[in-house]
């Protein structure tokens, strides 16, 4: 850092400014969310709250609580399943290659960079034909599916690390494709999975174009849906709707809170290269 | 070597179930929506009952002569254009500072990256907020701001503005703002990976042959780091092109169509407006948007393997 001589001042500078930048939106939403319906007026927009309620909340919490449990219920089986499934594939893709299984790994991360609208019709045709159509199980299956490229691609690329002397060895004792995997691989997993499990987690949790299209009744829709018709509502309470984005926004920044680094991993693992 | 085949035949076993699903949902499922796209399904009676006529490129056709389309491509070429090069400067110089460790640079760190862990519907919940503009009498946002500061000059329309230069809508610059804020750390993040591959001595040398911290950007960092650049300009052109969530929640498509984009236009016009067959259109340029960027990006990635 010293050798920025006199400019050292002006980085921090810029970092400081930077930092008020990405901060606005949080301070907007703490101050909002903890005044009360008569101060949300307009002169006061941008104080902070004269005196602190949790009143919004309150309001909030009665009206998002079962979405909330609806976006537990979405995100842990299909987060859960679709890591399994990628561990196995990672597996398999990267210690057992065969002849097309590089094309095999391509052709499955193609899905994950698809805009999405480009399946949904078929797709909303297709729940509505096996009868899961406006229902969480439907959503799980359909976040099931799409994060297989991710979750084998992170996988694949953890895998490709082990040194082959590892499993030389076993194989040469005859073990085979489960063995291997049960007693090497398993085992050693532990941080991949933390980090796809962390990544599915945030991105299912976060999730609205799927969400939206396939969930139709209230009774059925996850929080990112709910909070979105928060805003629908006759009034603006900003107060309410301010509180309901903190709620929606808590589970994924505790769980960045404290496992940022592996977030950070499932950031770089999604631009493609190991 | 009858083990060999064993082994072959179990690999494809697990790996079967995956590909089955990727081949149905999304090479099968994409085929379908070509299937669609090509055909008159633009009312939920004809839809419901699964009867169609193919009517060739027509509904092609009408979207190229379509007002909203073209204003919505416009306006994700410009998004795309700004909104790159938002991420990249802001990301890219974060990365640079940080990787000298100024005193904080973890908070620092994990304060420009926390947005990519938040919902775009909770992000967009508060640029709405922040960006409403309300009315001259009693403005709302920033506005409000610039008011009780005493510039009420200052104050102008934000995502609801309709004035344009040329064909970029100037309502787009809040949409702009909003998604740099999200994602300038990314940037961030690929940039520092790579600057932690960088030898320390090869900045050294350079150091001691008297460049200045910009040369060493310009001449070293910047050359070094063109690969990973490329691909965020890759990966970033191609959020912004699915960035659906952010403009819904936010603006929708605004007065005019100011702030439109083809996600949204196809969300609307199939799930609001039954006509399947458009949105089925819609969504297959933007894939093919999209093909173009990430095809090359891949291939690319596999050969470097």
């Amino acid at each position: 850092m010293q050798d920025y001589g006199k400019f050292k001042y002006l980085v921090y500078l810029i970092l400081f400014v930077l930092t008020l930048f990405f901060l606005l939106p949080m301070y907007v939403l703490f101050a909002t969310s903890f005044k009360s319906f008569a101060e949300v007026s307009r002169q006061a927009m941008w104080l902070l709250p004269s005196e602190y309620t949790l009143a919004a909340f309150g309001e909030a919490y009665a009206r998002l609580i079962p979405h909330l449990r609806n976006s537990l219920v979405l995100v842990i089986p299909s987060t859960l399943i679709s890591a399994m499934l990628g561990s196995l594939n990672g597996y398999v893709l990267s210690e057992w290659k065969f002849r097309g299984s590089d094309t095999i790994f391509a052709l499955l991360l193609f899905g994950m960079f698809i805009p999405y609208q480009s399946i949904l019709v078929p797709l909303v045709r297709f729940l509505q034909s096996i009868g899961l159509y406006g229902s969480l199980q439907g959503l799980i299956f359909v976040h099931i599916v799409y994060g297989i490229p991710i979750t084998t691609l992170i996988f694949r690329n953890y895998y490709a690390d082990v040194p082959s002397s590892l499993t030389e060895a076993a194989k040469v004792d005859g073990a085979g494709i489960f063995r291997v995997y049960s007693k090497i691989f398993f085992p050693i997993s532990i941080p991949a999975f933390v980090v796809v499990i962390i990544w599915q987690f945030t991105n299912i949790w976060n999730e609205f174009l799927f969400a939206v299209t396939i969930t139709q009744t209230p009774a059925q829709q996850p929080i990112t849906v709910a909070l979105n018709n928060l805003a629908g509502s006759q009034v603006v309470q900003w107060n309410v709707q301010m509180s309901g984005a903190i709620l929606t926004a808590l589970p994924t920044l505790l769980v960045y809170i404290i496992f940022g680094r592996y977030f950070i991993r499932g950031i770089l693992a999604g631009s493609a290269k190991g | 070597m009858r083990y060999q085949v064993k082994e072959k035949l179990v690999s494809l076993g697990i790996l079967a179930p995956s590909i089955m699903a990727i081949g149905v949902f999304v090479y099968g499922f994409i085929g379908r929506t070509i299937q669609v796209s090509l055909t008159d399904w633009n009312d939920i009676v004809s839809f419901m009952q699964g009867e169609f006529e193919f009517v060739g490129l027509e509904n092609y056709f009408r979207l190229f002569n379509d007002t909203r389309f073209i204003t919505g491509l416009w306006n994700n070429l410009f998004f795309m254009l700004f909104f790159i090069l938002g991420a990249l400067a802001l990301g890219i110089m974060m990365a640079v500072f940080i990787n000298d460790k100024p005193r904080g640079h973890f908070i620092f760190q994990n304060i420009y990256l926390f947005p990519m862990a938040v919902s775009f519907v909770v992000t967009g919940t508060v640029w709405r907020w922040i960006f409403a503009p309300g009315s001259p009498r009693s403005p709302r946002g920033i506005n409000m701001l610039f008011f009780q500061l005493g510039r009420p000059e200052l104050m102008w329309e934000w995502f609801t503005s309709t004035f344009s230069i040329g064909p970029f809508n100037i309502a787009l610059v809040t949409i702009i703002i909003a998604a740099v804020w999200q994602f300038s750390g990314y940037t961030m993040a690929m940039w520092l990976a790579g600057l932690r591959g960088i030898p320390e001595q090869l900045i050294e040398a350079a150091r001691i042959d008297g460049a200045s911290k910009w040369q060493i950007f310009t001449r070293i960092l910047f050359p070094m780091q063109k690969a990973i650049t490329l691909s965020a300009v890759i990966l970033l052109a191609h959020i912004s092109l699915k960035a659906f969530d952010l403009v819904y929640v936010m603006t929708g498509s605004g007065p005019r169509n100011v702030t439109d984009i083809p996600a949204v236009y196809m969300y609307e016009t199939t799930f609001r407006g039954n006509n399947y067959s458009r949105g089925a259109g819609i969504s297959i340029i933007l894939l093919m948007m999209v093909g173009i960027l990430i095809i090359p990006y891949l291939v690319n990635t596999f050969r470097e393997e």
